[in-house]
């Protein structure tokens, strides 16, 4: 399943983000992968995807320019195939 | 950024490790003739359960995800799975080796009860003549008579771990099938010249036309079988195998002895790279400020392998690999793919070569297994 602008996402409640000072890593406690968030950026969108409506408000929350958009798409795909972040459960 | 500059990024040191290998005791049922930290006798200034807790404690504040669990034969503490609860109560998952011959049913189901554990069992033949010639008298059985009991409890994929020998290079495939037939993971590690090894390594290592083979089979399989990163030497030979290409001691890496000394990492338990020990003031500030650790963290000189077209694929191997064969540590490895190693290798002069800082070998040499565990904590 794609990730898109509108998709509804979280981090997943497995997985624990320290930070870096390239970032951060992430490790999924479930499937034992651990993942280099490499930017500073991508752990701050990555924070706040579970405190807001959607990928596009996260990303403006976050201050992300609207032509990095598409990259941050791309990553969050990755991440999610990772098992990182996933989509929201809940309603609402 | 790109996975060069990260690794760059990671040469100068993470906030924490990512690969804490914590040997709980130096006791042991077996004696191993490549252990790399000669164990066999417990070590009467063992870390006591309340300071192995306050350890935990600091892991715990540090964000540690997890840690790498050996010794020795960890299952010998009494407080071992006190230890286990411990650390997984607070968030750190738990990887231990074992050699399996305190697996038996009923902890083999205590095992499997537990979240975020995951187990290697030692082993080092397909069969018993080529494993018990490493391990001793006895231990393939034992180390068979563990996964079986895994299996039955219903554990999981438990890891199989293999390290790699000249003798057991032609048993690559069976111990992917047996691991297969286990449903287990497969993972296979370098000899190191360290502890024990040090006295074995020049019969075991693996020879140059097995190396090529040993490249060739990771490439074939890639995360399939496991490594932990420590064939990097090899990428001379093409493309770089799966995992970090570097040497991660003092960086990404760390060892904690059982009497609380840290190590750069778990193959050079030597004095000159010791950082210090945690019953000082915690494990942190080694972690952080060590004159040791930063000192690793500086960019380190190519020395003789600055000329060598593959430096950037093999990164001149392994500083332990170096150290304890005598070799400088700015030059190339003794299992060198070019074949730079081995004039150096011949030239180095026995008596100069270090040795490892503690022996804690029983004296008497083999022995025979034994099952109980109460002779080996008392003495």
């Amino acid at each position: 399943m794609g990730i898109a602008l509108d998709s509804r996402l979280e981090l997943h409640p497995q997985v624990a983000v320290r930070p870096e000072p390239f970032g951060a890593l992430a490790y999924h406690y479930g499937n034992r992968r651990l993942i280099f968030l490499k930017h500073p950026d991508v752990v701050a969108v990555v924070e706040a995807l579970g405190r807001h409506h959607d990928v596009r408000a996260a990303l403006e929350a976050c201050g992300v320019e609207e032509d990095r958009w598409s990259m941050f798409v791309q990553a969050l795909s990755s991440l999610e195939n990772s098992e990182i972040i996933r989509e929201r459960i809940t309603a609402g | 950024m790109s996975a060069s500059q990260l690794v760059e990024q990671m040469k100068t040191g993470l906030d924490a490790p990512i690969c804490l290998t914590w040997e709980l005791t130096y006791a042991c049922n077996l004696q191993c003739v490549h252990c790399l930290s000669s164990s066999g006798q417990r070590d009467d200034r063992e870390l006591s359960t309340a300071e192995a807790k306050k350890v935990l404690d600091e892991l715990r504040d540090l964000q540690v995800f997890y840690i790498n669990i050996g010794g020795g034969e960890p299952m010998v503490r009494r407080d071992f799975f006190e230890l286990l609860e411990y650390a997984i109560g607070n968030g750190i998952g738990v990887k231990f080796s074992t050699n399996g011959a305190f697996i038996d049913a009923d902890k083999a189901r205590r095992l499997t009860a537990l979240d975020y554990l995951d187990i290697q069992i030692s082993l080092d033949g397909v069969d018993a003549e080529t494993n018990d010639a490493v391990r001793g008298e006895g231990s393939y059985a034992l180390a068979r008579r563990a996964m079986d009991n895994l299996r039955d409890a219903g554990f999981g994929p438990f890891k199989i771990s293999v390290v790699v020998t000249r003798h057991n290079v032609p048993q690559l495939d069976a111990f992917k099938e047996l691991a297969d037939s286990y449903g287990a993971q497969l993972r296979v590690t370098r000899l190191r010249p360290s502890g024990r090894g040090a006295d074995t390594w020049h019969e075991l290592h693996p020879t140059n036309a097995q190396q090529r083979e040993i490249y060739d089979w990771l490439l074939a399989h890639g995360e399939n079988v496991l490594t932990g990163d420590s064939f990097f030497h090899l990428n001379a030979f093409g493309d770089p195998l799966a995992g970090l290409n570097m040497c991660g001691a003092g960086r990404v890496v760390c060892l904690i002895d059982p009497i609380g000394d840290v190590y750069a990492c778990p193959f050079v338990i030597h004095e000159d790279f010791r950082a210090g020990n945690v019953r000082d003031a915690g494990f942190a500030p080694i972690w952080k400020a060590s004159d040791l650790f930063t000192s690793l963290r500086e960019p380190q000189s190519a020395g003789a392998c600055a000329s060598c077209g593959s430096f950037d694929a093999c990164q001149g191997g392994c500083m332990a690999a170096k150290f304890f064969t005598g070799l400088p540590l700015d030059g190339p490895d003794p299992e060198c793919v070019s074949g730079d190693g081995q004039p150096l290798l011949e030239a180095v002069e026995r008596g100069s070569v270090p040795r490892p800082s503690l022996d804690h070998s029983r004296p008497e040499r083999p022995t025979p297994v034994r099952l109980t565990r109460k002779p080996l904590v008392t003495n």
